[in-house]
């Protein structure tokens, strides 16, 4: 487990999957992404990511969640 | 009794809502259709229950305002219908479990029944019910399957006394339930699910986008100027106008009710724009120039809602809209202005923080010009040429960026990050289209209607004692040496605080040319909100907010109008 890769949402490629490790953000940005049902534990696909530092859509469960870029970069996810 | 119903936005609550009540309310599909909350009656065995549509949330800790309305109005609810997605259970089972721990009766629709099938999704709802201990009705609300069930069970809701569970323990039950009931087969991808990940990639989102807007400029315009040429002109200059010309021989072609009730009469003859007679503009600007282009573009954004594109346009943007101080949710505020400013204002509750509002709701009243106002618009500037119309549209497309730059780097705070759910795409339903059609060109008319007629009246009497003429002569520096219009226009000006459609048909017997009618047009769009907007804004924003806003509506209007004066 220690020398497991840890990549942020960002860094993803398109169709790639991976489960959710860590969220390094304030209390109220974990509540929200919580309350989607993204958080630690979760398996997550990336489905595209728009240019100029633009949101990354993912698919978590059966639906589709739009994330800024700034919030995306700080979900830690291990590669499938 | 008082029903809630509660449950993750975009879920189908507002169709449940209307199914049992029969009070239509506008429902899209797009998280956060319901910002404020709508209640109505049904009859539940001999008593009447109220039931109330509470916007969606994902969770009894609020995030956000919507959330927090939500969680407030929970204390006194005496039965909860909890709407849950059955295509997405495990999300929206979080809330349920949520619920189940506050002590209130409970039953659960599980909505969206009939899109599990295709999407492999198999609920076993015996097992469902047995582990959450609440009645569940499978509903499609759309169609109404289930509705009669559901509203059977209400007095069968039932209250557990769950333990208050703490986050991680409350996803890990829904874990345990999710293992135990649904079973998800494989299958390929529908090609509307190619479109729907193709529509928030980079290069195919960008050109699908474009096609969209271009799509629906042309059908807006198709409709409307067909309605225009082939309805309401010819039933006006047929039918109507000799009829009204019997009315004004009647009164005696001449005199003050006369004039306020037909208008000049030149020549024998009615001009139905510049007349100004409750019976000639005061109808046919409602009814021949506004109503046409207000069906078309309501048809064509109830369309567009119920497939759920907006969404993804909000996710193209994101990174644009962030150069505002917005994030990418606040096209649909945007958008919804092009229709009117009023509900726009309203749905800029969707957005998170006090200052995300304020800058929307600014920028929508300063640079989207609304449906009523845009129909005039093609109709009378429209007449001297396309490109003037251009003209129009570029300027408020330029002060649009332009302002929201400013006031991105003027107030204090920054634009929270987007996060939303995109909702997949679903083929809208003919039959909640026009209804949410009817809904709005009946609220236009409504609306519309007495204050134009009211103003018509009141415009004529004013003309008759002069007083516009001292107002004129008083304000002469400001639109004549400024704006480069004739000093009358002011009348327009002051008009449109009460209506902009009803404005731009004032300017009408000015006789401007294409120059001045582009900077009339332009300072009707930007400057000061109409009365409608206006009420929305205070109540919206505050007082202290809505002058600032107004302030800049101001400044932003008389800037536009003064450049475009000198530079046309």
């Amino acid at each position: 487990m220690d020398n497991r890769k840890l990549i942020s949402l960002p860094m993803m490629r398109p169709g790639q999957s991976g489960r959710v490790i860590q969220i390094r953000g304030g209390q109220g940005m974990i509540n929200r992404l919580n309350s989607m049902g993204i958080l630690p534990g979760k398996k997550i696909t990336k489905v595209s990511s728009m240019l100029m530092r633009g949101p990354v859509t993912i698919q978590v469960d059966r639906v589709r969640v739009a994330i800024g870029f700034g919030m995306a970069s700080k979900i830690l996810v291990e590669e499938e | 009794m008082k029903v809630l119903l509660m449950g993750n936005p975009n879920v189908g609550k507002s169709v449940i809502f209307s199914r049992l009540t029969g009070v239509h309310v506008i429902a899209s599909n797009y998280p956060g259709t319901t910002v404020g909350y709508t209640h109505g009656y049904m009859k539940l065995g001999e008593k009447p229950a109220e039931i109330i549509d509470v916007p969606g949330t994902y969770t009894l800790e609020p995030t956000c305002d919507a959330e927090e309305i939500a969680s407030r109005m929970l204390a006194d609810g005496e039965v909860v219908i909890n709407v849950v997605n059955a295509t997405n259970l495990e999300r929206n089972l979080y809330l349920t479990l949520q619920l189940l721990e506050k002590h209130v009766p409970v039953i659960i629709a599980l909505n969206v029944w009939d899109d599990t099938k295709h999407r492999g999704i198999h609920i076993d709802l015996e097992k469902l019910r047995l582990l959450l201990g609440v009645p569940v009705i499978p509903t499609v609300a759309v169609t109404g399957q289930g509705i009669k069930e559901l509203a059977e069970s209400i007095p069968h809701a039932i209250s557990l006394d769950l333990p208050v569970r703490s986050r991680d323990e409350r996803w890990a039950a829904v874990g345990d339930i999710i293992e135990q009931v649904q079973r998800i087969t494989r299958r390929h991808h529908t090609w509307t699910e190619r479109l729907e990940d193709a529509s928030v990639s980079p290069l195919t989102g960008g050109a699908i986008a474009l096609s969209i807007l271009a799509a629906v400029f042309f059908v807006v315009r198709f409709i409307g100027e067909g309605l225009i040429a082939h309805v309401f002109d010819p039933l006006f200059q047929n039918v109507w106008a000799p009829t009204i010309l019997k009315v004004s021989s009647f009164l005696g072609e001449g005199g003050l009710l006369h004039d306020v009730v037909v208008g000049k009469v030149v020549a024998g003859e009615i001009d139905f724009v510049e007349s100004f007679g409750l019976l000639s503009t005061g109808v046919y600007i409602p009814f021949a120039m506004v109503l046409p282009y207000i069906i078309a573009f309501y048809l064509v954004l109830g369309i567009l809602e119920d497939t759920g594109y907006l969404p993804r346009l909000a996710v193209l943007m994101d990174t644009f809209m962030h150069r505002l101080g917005l994030h990418g949710y606040a096209i649909i505020p945007t958008l919804l202005g092009f229709g009117c400013n009023v509900p726009a204002v309203l749905s800029t509750r969707i957005l998170e923080s006090k200052r995300e509002r304020f800058i929307a709701a600014t920028l929508v009243s300063v640079a989207v010009p609304c449906a009523a106002l845009q129909a005039m618009i093609f109709g009378m500037v429209g007449a001297h040429g396309g490109q003037y119309v251009a003209i129009i549209y570029g300027t408020l497309f330029v002060s649009w960026i332009i302002l929201g730059f400013i006031l991105n780097h003027a107030t204090k705070g920054f634009s929270p990050e987007l996060l939303i759910e995109i909702p997949p795409y679903r083929l809208p339903s003919w039959q909640t289209v026009f209804k949410k059609l009817w809904m709005r060109v009946r609220g236009f008319l409504k609306e519309a209607i007495p204050i134009i007629l009211g103003a018509v009246a009141v415009i004529n009497v004013l003309y008759f004692f002069g007083i516009f003429d001292a107002i004129a002569r008083f304000t002469a520096p400001v639109v004549s040496d400024l704006l480069g219009l004739p000093k009358e226009a002011i009348t327009a000006l002051v008009v449109g605080f009460l209506r902009k459609d009803m404005a731009m048909g004032m300017l009408a017997p000015l006789a401007l040319s294409a120059k001045q009618l582009v900077v009339g047009s332009v300072v009707l769009s930007m400057f000061f909100p109409c009365v409608a907007t206006f009420v929305v804004l205070l109540k919206e924003l505050g007082v202290a907010n809505m002058l600032k806003s107004a302030g800049i509506m101001i400044i932003a209007a008389f800037l536009a109008g003064g450049i475009l004066n000198l530079i046309l």
